[in-house]
């Protein structure tokens, strides 16, 4: 247990650590990030699997799609 | 004295050009636009899987599913006065599903009802500060199935950084009705009777409640110009029936009963996405999950897509994911769990397991749309699954973007 609260406050404190390592960027240098691929969401196309997914797996949810309930899933 | 003379009048003529740049009046002002058609999405899925560990039968049997999947979302946009963006979605989604081991909710499985048809409308709202780097959403959900009714309510805020960041906040509630299906055997007397052509009628079958709450935190961060993140965290909060009534358990004296699971159940998902552009044609999409819950079930997910851009329009997307969880405190399989138990379930989704999933997209964007037509975008995706359980699984997509 103890173990798994360390690793989940790791977890968590990761921008805290990446934040300092970030470089100022301008608009004008966004073109790679503002590519539709670059997307920090999930692909329309993806809505399915991850229905399922939270379906046949106990867990689910922090990734922008279920977290339980509006469906006879768990 | 001529070179003099050539100068001034060179001079005077720039001067001259100099008048004629006077700014005229500036006639484009402002003005606030109605909400009007941007764009429209088709998602299309077929989904099939095999196994034998049907809840149904307690954790043995045929577990033989399709799905089809139809859903379709209209995106209107428009400015108001005050130069806020606004983006109404309107959502519909049809699926049908078979399911083979529907006949045993019979014991002898003889259930005829072995399919079944869920539709699910969606309002969703969003204004946009692009000012202020601000943005608030509100939506609506309802969903009905032959079994399961559901409505869901949500509403959320984000706010960017000085420093490329966004923090964001969603709380959700999505509050449902299960219909008290049981399997035939548990089934009060009279509780049915036979139609003309054979078919069961059940006047009452009765429902009961659950409710889950959801408050999701976001962050995303731009860490360099070609690396960006997001860390994602959700509490869920889930009261009322969690189980589903026409799922048996068998207990080590061959005795049988209904799932039963706790009223409650905590979920605490947390994940990472990092997207990061390698080289001018390549797109590294990576993400890791840890979960853990109130009954005892912990697991890790870790994808990770690779979009290789042939053309600027045309890509790629080969994709890998791993997931890996224990059990649940109160999961046994088929004739496993005492009767002493105070909870039991033989549902292989709570079981211990690891899965593979895996397979590729071809997305088609072209800036003047495929064929020069409203279709702006194509993209078809193809996922093999397979869980240590033996469960097995295809599921195909396709996404026609229309503007």
């Amino acid at each position: 247990m103890k173990n798994r609260m360390i690793f989940v406050v790791g977890v968590a404190l990761f921008p805290a650590i990446l934040l300092p390592a970030c470089a100022p960027v301008k608009e004008y240098q966004k073109n790679r990030l503002n590519d539709s691929e670059m997307s920090l969401t999930n692909r329309k196309v993806e809505k399915n699997e991850l229905n399922f997914q939270s379906y046949r797996e106990g867990s689910s949810g922090a990734n922008g799609g279920k977290t339980g309930g509006g469906c006879g899933c768990n | 004295m001529k070179r003099i003379c050539l100068t001034v009048i060179g001079l005077f003529l720039l001067l001259f050009h100099g008048f004629s740049q006077t700014a005229n009046a500036d006639t484009a002002t402002y003005k606030p636009r109605k909400l009007s058609f941007d764009e429209a999405n088709l998602v299309s899925s077929y989904y099939t899987q095999n196994g034998n560990h049907s809840a149904i039968r307690g954790g043995i049997g045929d577990e033989h599913v399709t799905d089809l999947a139809n859903g379709i979302e209209l995106k209107f946009v428009g400015w108001d006065a005050k130069q806020r963006k606004n983006s109404l979605t309107a959502g519909l989604g049809i699926d049908y599903h078979t399911a083979a081991s529907q006949a045993w909710i019979s014991k002898t499985g003889a259930s005829r009802r072995t399919d079944g048809l869920r539709i699910y409308p969606s309002l969703d709202w969003t204004r946009e500060n692009e000012k202020k780097g601000s943005s608030i959403s509100a939506g609506v959900y309802y969903s009905n199935e032959f079994n399961y009714q559901s409505v869901g309510l949500n509403a959320g805020v984000t706010q960017k950084t000085k420093t490329n960041g966004e923090f964001g906040l969603k709380l959700s509630a999505y509050l449902d009705q299960v219909k008290l299906i049981l399997p035939s055997e548990f089934e009060p007397a009279g509780a049915y009777t036979i139609g003309r052509n054979g078919d069961e009628r059940h006047p009452n079958y009765g429902s009961s409640g659950r409710q889950t709450y959801t408050a999701s935190f976001s962050f995303s961060q731009i860490i360099n110009t070609r690396l960006q993140g997001s860390l994602l965290l959700d509490l869920v909060d889930q009261q009322g029936y969690l189980g589903l009534p026409f799922h048996r358990v068998f207990f080590t004296d061959g005795a049988d009963s209904i799932e039963k699971l706790p009223s409650h159940r905590f979920k605490l998902p947390l994940g990472l996405r990092l997207n990061y552009f390698l080289g001018d044609n390549i797109i590294l999409r990576g993400y890791y999950r840890y979960y853990t819950d109130s009954w005892g079930l912990h697991s890790h997910t870790a994808s990770l897509e690779t979009t290789i851009k042939l053309t600027p329009f045309f890509s790629l997307t080969p994709f890998y994911r791993y997931y890996t969880q224990t059990a649940a405190n109160y999961f046994a399989p088929y004739e496993a769990h005492l009767t002493t138990d105070p909870y039991y379930s033989s549902n292989y989704a709570l079981a211990a397991f690891n899965s593979h999933f895996f397979g590729g997209g071809i997305r088609l964007a072209p800036p003047k749309g495929i064929f020069d037509s409203h279709l702006k975008m194509l993209e078809i995706r193809y996922g093999h699954y397979t869980q240590t359980t033996d469960l097995v699984s295809d599921v195909v997509s396709l996404n026609l973007q229309f503007k």
